[in-house]
């Protein structure tokens, strides 16, 4: 099958019902995407199909021809998208291990809501668990964000 | 490739809020775990074989099935550990395959390699086995009465506890009782076991104790230690549960890589982890206290009671510990405890963020509470007027004196910064005037000692290069959980040569180059390996000095680093330059360092000594809305007054208290482990067994560091350990939810609240309040 993966076209020999995830980080190589849990409930591998957040564990990649899918490799040059900026700048990350997950579902949520609130992050995110507890940090992030996108404009 | 070090310098920096050393490549995917490291094209990937009953004989195993599986490579048992099958540290209890006796629901009895992990996992399955069942011992109190222990009941005793409470003023029993908690890392315990020349084995583990995964290999494989290289570059979280843990996945994916003479990967999946792995320690703890008119504690008698599952681990440590922290900030003149460890037919539980210190401290705080609520004072009030004080109101019941005892200053400032009582007298009137939704408030102290209880797991070593260009690498026996362990010691490495961070790289924590190690458990990463590290920066420095003195002439105190400079006498030259120099005067630019923690000493028969170095101490005080008619509870707002002595990182410290908070408060509030009449636990999947998520983040949190108190001991720069002290302060949280619920009962009602505090706990919990109200 054929999959356009941060803007390039991967020809990639799957079984069928091989969920992205492992295309991604088995076939392809994109390590950056994380497998949590398995069954679309941590949110470790969030990716966006299309610009809208997806859990890749779940999903069969196969559904996925003809769509523009990106990882966290693809969100930026040089780690400079103003989601990661503003990661680094708040501290967010401990263990790193959810956090291309939690990325992808602010980059996901700032293109919905450019400006979102607290309770917006919460809906938008509680999905995407960090037994680190770096929750606080991920709010203040998020808004980080989304200043440091207008001034991007 | 993109590399954004450069931006993350600010300079030489101790007690700077410089960024996780990693920070750049989490943000960008780039940071490499276990699972991402590139295999050799051959590698196989493995699962483990369980048992399906809690307590069984094994009549018959047919793995005929799975090794007839297209695509499955080998298949290993208890007969194919060449050495000892055993993973258990302490007492050798831990079969890494059971043969014959199963003993919980999940225990592994054989592991499958293939040629992918989705065949593994299919062909695991396959297996036939018969077992003949044994009755099944699945609760403390049942384990108690079949007198069932993985190790000796132990007393800590002083004074006349039995005495005291015949004629103390007033008196009262009641049961604390809290559940386990998974883990829940988000990284799975994973292994890499790649075979190398001479029957040598190089293992990429997830590991908090890579010594300890290293003997364990050495032991199954029949090997020398030599033989054997584990390395950790960091882990995705490991909260205690990856610190015996790892090295069950290590060992059965070696006996697996041995056989199939390929490299093989064993990753649990999640429910696979949540069945197969050791969790906190669900603990009882039936308690009989005696107070005065003023709601002084005059006598506590207490039985502590653990759920160890069916092997020791580490439940003989984790229970001493809750004895040592039964006291938490409270001197108890006459006291008694009585500690269980308890054998059920469950996994053996294990190291967990405050490792039985939690569970210790949960007793005295609900007595303490019990009291508050039965003389209808503020449990603060009751708090206070037993905290530890003066002498002789400094001794703890093991003998330690409390000679930093800092919580009446942080118990002052909380109180105003959180204008505590007025929201006292606030949250009155609203229950007052409110059936519904009930408030509650409670502000409870943490005192947690700093050390390993066993003395001799307190030492540390590291191995520091300076090569020619001026870069220097560190190495330590600590590894990188994410709380931010790396960053602090490399700090405290460029704090010695005056050099940028920059010029600092930590490498993976790797049994090759640092021998001997501890776990980085008990919070002392940064104390045991920044004093490490900086003991072999001063030993590099001092040749460079006598070098400088030689070449220029000057006195060793005319020599300073500093800004990645060198100033001799009146020359300045770069820390580059007087490297090379030296090279050229072959002077050797390597130096190991190594620390053992002073003033130490713990006599483990009488539980009696001086267990920790020193003591770290915080409060908290949590506000909670909890709904009636639900159950429901929400945290919304936390105050928090926190001391880590003269910081190393604030914002690292910070955010280890923010999130050791955190996963305090879903252990008390939200994460219920829950096992069916067979001994099956059912809650083995996010979707079952619930972690706190961003909405459980009250939206009114302030958490603040003490400023101005460095340690009084001499540890690294007057730092103080921060890793799991914090996880205590939610304590506040569950008794905020005690005091909402005690609204709903006439006034002196005690509640009888278990944890965790789930919306049907808390309904139990009301209805009992109000049932015997009528």
């Amino acid at each position: 099958m054929k999959l356009n993966v941060n803007g390039q076209e991967h020809e990639v020999d799957a079984p069928a019902d091989m969920p992205l995830l492992w295309v991604l980080r088995d076939l392809i190589g994109l390590t950056g995407t994380k497998f949590g849990c398995g069954m679309a409930q941590c949110g470790a591998c969030t990716v966006h199909v299309d610009g809208v957040a997806l859990r890749s564990c779940i999903t069969p990649a196969v559904a996925l021809a003809g769509k523009k899918i990106t990882t966290i490799e693809g969100i930026g040059k040089d780690g400079d998208h103003p989601v990661q900026r503003a990661w680094i700048e708040a501290d967010v990350v401990q263990c790193g291990y959810c956090q291309s997950g939690q990325i992808m579902a602010a980059v996901a949520l700032l293109k919905q809501k450019p400006q979102p609130t607290d309770a917006d992050i919460d809906a938008a995110m509680s999905g995407n668990l960090c037994r680190c507890g770096t929750y606080q940090r991920i709010r203040t992030a998020v808004h980080r964000a989304a200043e440091l996108s207008v001034v991007n404009k | 490739m993109n590399d954004l070090s450069a931006k993350v310098d600010v300079g030489a920096p101790i007690g700077e809020s410089v960024r996780h050393e990693s920070a750049h490549l989490h943000v960008s995917g780039r940071a490499v775990y276990a699972d991402d490291m590139e295999l050799p094209p051959s590698a196989l990937h493995a699962a483990f074989g369980i048992s399906r009953v809690a307590h069984g004989r094994v009549k018959s195993m047919d793995l005929s099935d799975v090794l007839a599986t297209p695509g499955v490579v080998a298949v290993a048992t208890a007969s194919d550990v060449p050495g000892e099958n055993n993973y258990g540290g302490i007492v050798h209890d831990d079969p890494i395959f059971a043969e014959g006796l199963v003993q919980y629901a999940g225990q592994p009895l054989f592991a499958v390699a293939a040629t992918s992990m989705t065949i593994a996992r299919k062909a695991a399955l396959k297996a036939k086995i018969e077992y003949e069942k044994l009755p099944a011992i699945l609760s403390i109190r049942d384990a108690i009465d079949a007198g069932s222990y993985v190790t000796p009941s132990q007393i800590v005793a002083r004074g006349r506890a039995r005495e005291e409470l015949a004629k103390a003023p007033h008196r009262l029993q009641g049961t604390m009782t809290v559940g386990g908690q998974d883990h829940f890392y988000l990284e799975g315990q994973i292994a890499v076991a790649i075979p190398g020349e001479d029957g040598t084995l190089h293992v990429h583990s997830s590991t908090q104790h890579p010594t300890e995964v290293q003997n364990v290999i050495a032991h199954a494989m029949a090997l020398p230690a030599h033989a054997i290289v584990v390395q950790c570059r960091r882990m995705g979280g490991g909260f205690g549960g990856k610190e015996s843990q790892p090295a069950l996945i290590a060992a059965a994916a070696c006996v697996l890589a041995r056989k199939a003479g390929r490299a093989v990967k064993l990753r649990l999946e999640r429910d696979a982890d949540m069945l197969i792995t050791g969790k906190r320690h669900g603990f009882i703890a039936d308690y009989d206290i005696g107070f005065d008119d003023m709601g002084r504690i005059t006598a506590l008698a207490v039985m502590l009671a653990s759920n160890c599952g069916y092997s020791a681990d580490l439940s003989g440590p984790v229970n001493d510990r809750a004895i040592c922290h039964v006291d938490n900030a409270y001197y108890i003149e006459n006291i008694e405890i009585l500690s269980h460890r308890c054998k059920t037919h469950t996994v053996s539980n294990t190291a967990f963020r405050g490792f039985g210190g939690p569970q210790g401290m949960l007793a005295i705080e609900q007595a303490i509470d019990d009291i508050a609520r039965t003389l209808q004072l503020d449990p603060l009030e009751v708090r206070r007027r037993n905290y530890y004080g003066e002498s002789p109101r400094d001794v703890t019941p093991y003998g330690q004196y409390v000679e930093d005892n800092i919580l009446g200053r942080l118990t002052d400032g909380l109180e105003k910064t959180s204008r505590y009582r007025e929201r006292r007298a606030e949250i009155a009137q609203w229950n007052a005037a409110n059936a519904i939704v009930k408030r509650g408030i409670a502000f409870t102290p943490v005192k947690f000692g700093i050390s390993f209880n066993a003395t001799v797991f307190n030492q540390a070593g590291a191995l520091v290069h300076i090569y020619t260009d001026g870069s220097v690498l560190l190495n330590h026996g600590g590894t990188e959980m994410g709380q931010g362990l790396y960053t602090k010691v490399a700090q405290v490495v460029a704090h010695e040569f005056g050099l940028p961070l920059s010029a600092v790289r930590t490498s993976a924590t790797d049994t090759s180059k640092v021998p001997n190690t501890s776990a980085t458990a008990a919070s002392s990463g940064a104390d045991l390996n920044g004093k490490a590290a900086q003991t072999a920066c001063r030993t590099l420095r001092t040749r460079l000095i006598e070098h400088a003195c030689k070449t220029h002439g000057v006195e060793p105190h005319e020599v300073k680093f500093t800004k990645g400079l060198v100033q001799i006498g009146n020359e300045q030259k770069t820390f580059a330059q007087l490297v090379q120099s030296a090279y050229q005067a072959r002077i050797s630019l390597s130096a190991t360092g190594f620390y053992a923690t002073p003033k130490i000493h713990w006599d483990r028969s009488r539980l009696n000594g001086r267990p920790f170095f020193y003591f770290a101490y915080g409060v908290a005080v949590s506000e909670v809305a909890v709904d009636t008619l639900t159950g429901e509870t929400q945290l919304t707002r936390v105050d928090v007054l926190h001391d880590v002595g003269k910081s190393l990182n604030p914002a690292i410290d910070r955010g280890q208290i923010e999130g050791g908070f955190l996963q305090g408060v879903g252990w008390l509030t939200n994460e219920e482990l829950w096992w069916s009449a067979n001994g099956e636990l059912k809650t083995h999947a996010p979707s079952t067994y619930k972690i706190p998520s961003v909405r459980d983040w009250p939206l009114h949190a302030d958490v603040r560091i003490l400023e101005h108190a460095p340690n009084p001991e001499d540890t690294i720069h007057r730092s103080k350990a921060v890793g799991e002290p914090p996880l205590m302060l939610a304590i506040s949280t569950l008794h905020a939810i005690r005091d909402a619920v005690a609204a709903c009962g006439t006034a002196g009602a005690i509640p009888d609240l278990v944890a965790p505090a789930t919306p049907e706990s808390v309904l139990r919990a009301i209805d009992s309040l109000r049932s015997t109200a009528d």
